[in-house]
């Protein structure tokens, strides 16, 4: 599971709306991003929420954004970025 | 389709900079929850939960710590720590309590 | 009691929704001490407990973190090991991150870090302490996200176009501490004048220390 994504890849971020604890902003879904670094593998924040033990785990990835391709209307720098980290049952390889 | 948390990229006002020490009840209520998770009575993604859960008014009109109480109180009633017929009567006693010490 | 009745209410007559709120406030302050005595009486925690953990909170302050930032600014050596283990580096000062997960973000001339948590309020506690108010508050976590530059500008902090503005989002199991740029004018300082000039708001990324 840890090789399937790597820094440097291409993702897009899930733009689905489950029900429930969810730790990807709607802002980000939907939206593609650099993976910039993997951090390890945590206990699953969805199923931890609801009591569970958060197995399996998943890879949580540290992935960036160029801010211009997150706002329309961004008013910053084009060189402007943003890293969030995410997990990887959120992440689609492009 | 957003929890009331989840306000990333919103329009909101200026921030307001101002600093101001936690009140006393403020700090008790965050030693509960650090004592809360200590003892392994709840994880801090249940905390969250319930806090989402409280939709968009309550979010929007409870303060922080506020936020924090509603979570603990409704998730210690779900894990069977305390019924609300015990915090109704709590709440009951301790207004006594205020009532008689302002009068 | 019924002068304290007719305090409570004379709001209400004159703005019927907020003292609707004030109500509301009211009884979470009182669910608060309830749920407070509950738990003791039930054994599940002692007074002893409660007053500990406040004690614990308020002995931890953002000096910690300060004191990190001007070891790595004074000992090249120590700012290598903080960039790559930020938990390995909290230890070597005494420090106890506990099961805090420490990722030290650097600025540069060429990049700026900023650190927020938009969907709640995750903060290094173990090292900074509790986070100030506006970092938890709806404002700066909704917009600083869209509006990095605007945001900062609040705080008296304005960088050229040429900077990287740089926000995280710390949505999951890490936390991000901004090991700020060292000030020009401060080449002669001594660690304890240095350690003045990193503030919690340069370690979150709002704000450049000031020399």
């Amino acid at each position: 599971m840890m090789g399937a994504l790597s820094p440097g890849d291409r993702v897009r971020v899930r733009d689905d709306y489950p029900v429930g604890h969810i730790r990807t902003p709607v802002y980000v879904r939907g939206h593609e991003g650099i993976v910039a670094r993997a951090f390890g593998k945590f206990r699953n924040p969805e199923t931890l929420a609801i009591g569970r033990d958060g197995m399996p785990m998943k890879v949580l990835f540290e992935v960036r954004f160029r801010q211009k391709d997150l706002w329309p209307n961004y008013s910053g720098s084009d060189n402007d970025t943003l890293l969030i980290d995410l997990y990887e049952h959120w992440l689609v390889k492009v | 389709m957003r929890t009331p948390n989840d306000i990333g990229g919103l329009d909101e006002g200026p921030v307001d900079v101002a600093i101001h020490d936690l009140t006393f009840w403020e700090k008790q209520i965050d030693a509960l929850n650090m004592l809360l998770g200590a003892k392994g009575i709840r994880r801090t993604d249940e905390n969250r939960r319930y806090i989402e859960m409280l939709g968009h008014d309550a979010y929007n009109t409870l303060s922080y710590y506020e936020r924090w109480t509603a979570s603990m109180s409704r998730l210690l009633i779900d894990k069977g720590y305390i019924t609300q017929e015990e915090i109704d009567a709590k709440v009951a006693e301790i207004r006594g309590r205020l009532a008689k010490d302002a009068g | 009691m019924h002068d304290h009745d007719h305090h409570d209410h004379h709001h209400e007559n004159d703005h019927a929704p907020v003292a609707k709120d004030e109500k509301i406030h009211s009884y979470y302050q009182i669910l608060g001490l309830a749920l407070k005595e509950l738990l003791i009486e039930k054994g599940v925690i002692t007074a002893d407990e409660v007053r500990k953990a406040i004690e614990y909170r308020d002995s931890i302050t953002p000096a910690n973190g300060a004191r990190m930032v001007v070891k790595a600014w004074t000992e090249p050596a120590y700012k290598v090991r903080l960039l790559a283990d930020g938990v390995a580096a909290s230890k070597e000062l005494g420090l106890d991150p506990g099961a805090l997960n420490l990722v030290v973000v650097e600025n540069t001339p060429d990049i700026h870090n900023v650190i927020v948590c938009t969907l709640c309020s995750c903060y290094p506690r173990n090292i900074l302490g509790l986070p100030p108010p506006w970092y938890k508050s709806r404002e700066y976590r909704a917009r600083v996200v869209r509006e990095p530059r605007a945001v900062l500008a609040e705080f008296g902090t304005r960088l050229p176009e040429t900077v990287e503005v740089r926000v995280h989002d710390s949505t999951a199991d890490m936390r991000y501490l901004v090991l700020p740029m060292r000030p020009a004018g401060a080449e002669n300082l001594d660690e304890a004048t240095l350690a003045a000039l990193v503030t919690r708001d340069c370690m979150i990324g709002v704000s450049l220390p000031q020399a």
